[in-house]
């Protein structure tokens, strides 16, 4: 589904992806580890189409298709999908009237009339019962004073509601207690099917407890420099990013 | 003939044609005096430091509506909350238009100001209120002098109006250039309740010059909340004075929508006079192209225990211009006195300007006063996590700065008006966001 071969991306000219190499397969969970400045946001942010990144080198392809000219939101069209760490506050704009322009214009961009309105009313009940969402919440200003917690769960719902082909999910644990972190990883769980594949970036290894990866890849100074199973994340945990970095540096 | 030579020659001449009271005849020589000693304000004048009159008074203005003009209703539907039950004060290049409005005498007056200043029966309310509240500045002189038409609003003690009040000023551009001076005058006696829609309207892209004067009274524990609408074409002017006087325990909120026009000036004056007043004033402006919106306020507490909350919000794209000029005045004998004040700025365009300056004089010793300004862009980080849901960048731009205006459309208590607010906007920002703000 995503190919990424030898991307290299800098910012104010400069380097922080330099020569990443992955692919992902429909009905695969990735995870992405590794320490703090490493480039993982970098590289959720290149793959969503942030513009403020400068590709140098390399491609990026989702099922035979290259990114490369396409803006942010004709990739949401394609179908990828980006939770954000700090999901931004919009007062005045409430998560349902938010969700509706969501999908509308993500129709539009896909040639489609709008959502029946009574569709769309039946799809916000059942992802939002899914997600254990109240009613009030939905009518609630996009973000606006939301718990981590409920900034995390919207993010999710808005996941749930678009049902994207490739979701990456950045540092979606910060800011979460244990029991929230549940919901949203059962969340996640629930939208997960053989035809979607979901990245999981992430600092600590608790949240793989719960959305169990099928690939884990340790990123450090722009590079992929390690890959396996499960079982890595569980080795980093137990001995920190420090054998990863002199194993590199050797 | 210079505009200022033709106003004072063809004052004279006005002035003996309308019947009114030695009392008002002296008034208006006076004030024609005052305007032909000081002429139009220049930017020379701190007051006027960025807002300069020079295009549009130095070409001709007929002063008089020339043909006898009426409108269908449905050509200017769209202008009135037609969905909204209200009374109706219309005129058409500053001349009543009977079909159009909804007026009263029953239990209030909502009427038309020409009436109360010639009918007898209004002579002791027109000697207490009529120029009490206007100060004597050029401009304001210069429509006190040819004042005769407008809208009169007189609401009784405990008198609670059940619907809005919607006062409406069309200008047609089936003249030459027009200059238009209304006048109105606004009375909440004791106690009583009123809500009032102010719209400016230019029905074409034509030159239009309005010099409005707004007088409001709020009595002791009366409660106004008045709404201006300013949404004309490109080549419309407008220089709007409304002052506000209130009493002890009133409450008045000023809104002012400023989305067109060529030129408006909104000098906003409160003027509080006794203890628990409190006055808001709030306004939204999104222009671009060209066009100049200057808010110049003033709060004036002279008495204990009273507030006063500015908010103020601008967004300001291609070459346009932004003034926001807001003086405090806190007397000595207002202790106790909390005033608030805020003006938040976008520039969607490099070549916009917004020219900012709170303005705090403070002679009590025991007060709460605050300030702040900021001109800022949209949020980077806002408009890419926008984008990542699949909203287009002007969509997504339109959102956002929906929701930076937002806390000020939210104090609009009439859903009709702010229903119609938000899809200005939604115009203005040239988005079509896929629900009904």
């Amino acid at each position: 589904m995503l190919k990424i071969k030898d991307l290299h991306a800098s910012i104010d000219d400069k380097d922080i992806l330099r020569g990443i190499n992955l692919e992902i397969k429909a009905g695969e969970v990735h995870a992405i580890m590794g320490p703090n400045g490493s480039g993982k946001s970098t590289l959720a942010s290149v793959i969503a189409g942030r513009e403020d990144y400068e590709v140098t080198q390399g491609s990026i392809e989702l099922d035979g298709n290259s990114l490369e000219e396409l803006s942010a939101e004709e990739r949401a069209h394609m179908g990828i999908f980006l939770s954000f760490q700090y999901p931004v506050e919009i007062p005045g704009v409430s998560v349902t009237n938010f969700i509706k322009t969501a999908i509308n214009e993500n129709r539009k961009g896909k040639g489609l009339e709008d959502m029946p309105a009574n569709e769309m009313l039946k799809k916000i009940k059942d992802k939002s019962e899914l997600l254990e969402i109240d009613r009030k919440f939905l009518s609630r200003s996009l973000n606006t004073g939301f718990s981590g917690g409920e900034k995390k769960r919207n993010e999710i719902f808005q996941m749930a509601m678009l049902e994207p082909k490739l979701a990456i999910l950045d540092e979606t644990d910060s800011g979460l207690d244990i029991d929230a972190m549940r919901i949203v990883a059962d969340g996640v769980n629930t939208l997960k099917n053989k035809d979607n594949a979901i990245v999981v970036i992430t600092h600590y290894q608790r949240l793989l407890d719960y959305i169990v990866p099928d690939f884990v890849h340790v990123l450090y100074n722009g590079r992929i420099v390690k890959s396996g199973g499960k079982e890595l994340a569980l080795e980093l945990e137990a001995k920190g990013y420090d054998w990863i970095k002199s194993d590199v540096t050797a | 003939m210079e505009l200022k030579d033709k106003l004072i020659s063809s004052f004279w001449g006005l002035d003996n044609s309308i019947e009114v009271s030695d009392h008002i005849h002296d008034m208006r020589g006076d004030a024609i005096k005052v305007f032909e000693q000081s002429g139009f304000p220049s930017k020379k004048e701190e007051a006027w430091k960025y807002t300069s009159l020079n295009k549009i008074v130095n070409r001709d203005y007929s002063l008089e509506s020339k043909s006898d003009k009426t409108i269908d209703f449905s050509q200017v539907k769209k202008y009135f909350l037609h969905d909204l039950d209200s009374y109706a004060i219309v005129f058409i290049d500053g001349v009543y238009s009977a079909h159009l409005s909804h007026t009263t005498h029953d239990g209030m007056d909502i009427c038309l100001l020409s009436a109360a200043l010639t009918k007898p029966k209004f002579r002791a309310i027109i000697e207490n209120y009529f120029n009490k509240a206007a100060n004597k500045d050029s401009l304001v002189s210069l429509n006190t002098a040819f004042a005769h038409e407008g809208a009169f609003v007189y609401i009784p003690k405990h008198k609670a109006v059940e619907k809005p009040i919607q006062i409406v000023h069309f200008s047609t551009g089936h003249d030459s250039a027009m200059l238009l001076q209304p006048r109105n005058l606004i009375i909440a006696d004791e106690n009583s309740h009123v809500q009032i829609i102010e719209r400016h309207q230019s029905l074409n892209n034509h030159p239009v010059f309005t010099n409005c004067v707004t007088e409001i009274f709020g009595e002791r524990r009366s409660y106004i909340d008045y709404y201006k609408v300013q949404n004309d074409f490109e080549q419309a002017s407008l220089i709007d004075h409304t002052f506000i006087k209130q009493e002890a325990n009133s409450q008045c909120g000023v809104h002012t929508f400023s989305f067109g026009g060529k030129l408006i000036r909104n000098n906003l004056n409160f003027s509080q006079n006794g203890e628990q007043i409190e006055s808001t004033l709030k306004g939204i402006t999104i222009i671009g192209e060209n066009q100049h919106v200057d808010h110049s306020t003033m709060v004036h507490h002279n008495a204990p225990n009273c507030e006063s909350h500015q908010d103020y919000k601008g967004i300001f794209g291609d070459q346009s211009t932004g003034v926001f000029n807001g003086r405090i005045v806190v007397d000595q004998s207002a202790q106790k006195t909390n005033a608030f004040q805020s003006n938040n700025n976008i520039l969607i365009s490099d070549r916009a300007t917004i020219n900012t300056k709170p303005q705090l004089e403070i002679f009590a010793d025991d007060v709460k006063c605050s300030h702040g300004c900021t001109v800022g862009q949209l949020d980077d980080d806002a408009l890419f996590y926008m984008r990542t849901r699949g909203i287009p960048k002007k969509e997504a731009q339109g959102l956002l700065t929906y929701a930076f205006a937002n806390n000020v459309l939210e104090s609009v208590k009439i859903p009709e008006l702010k229903q119609r607010i938000n899809k200005l906007i939604a115009n203005k920002l040239g988005v079509n966001i896929g629900f009904n703000l």
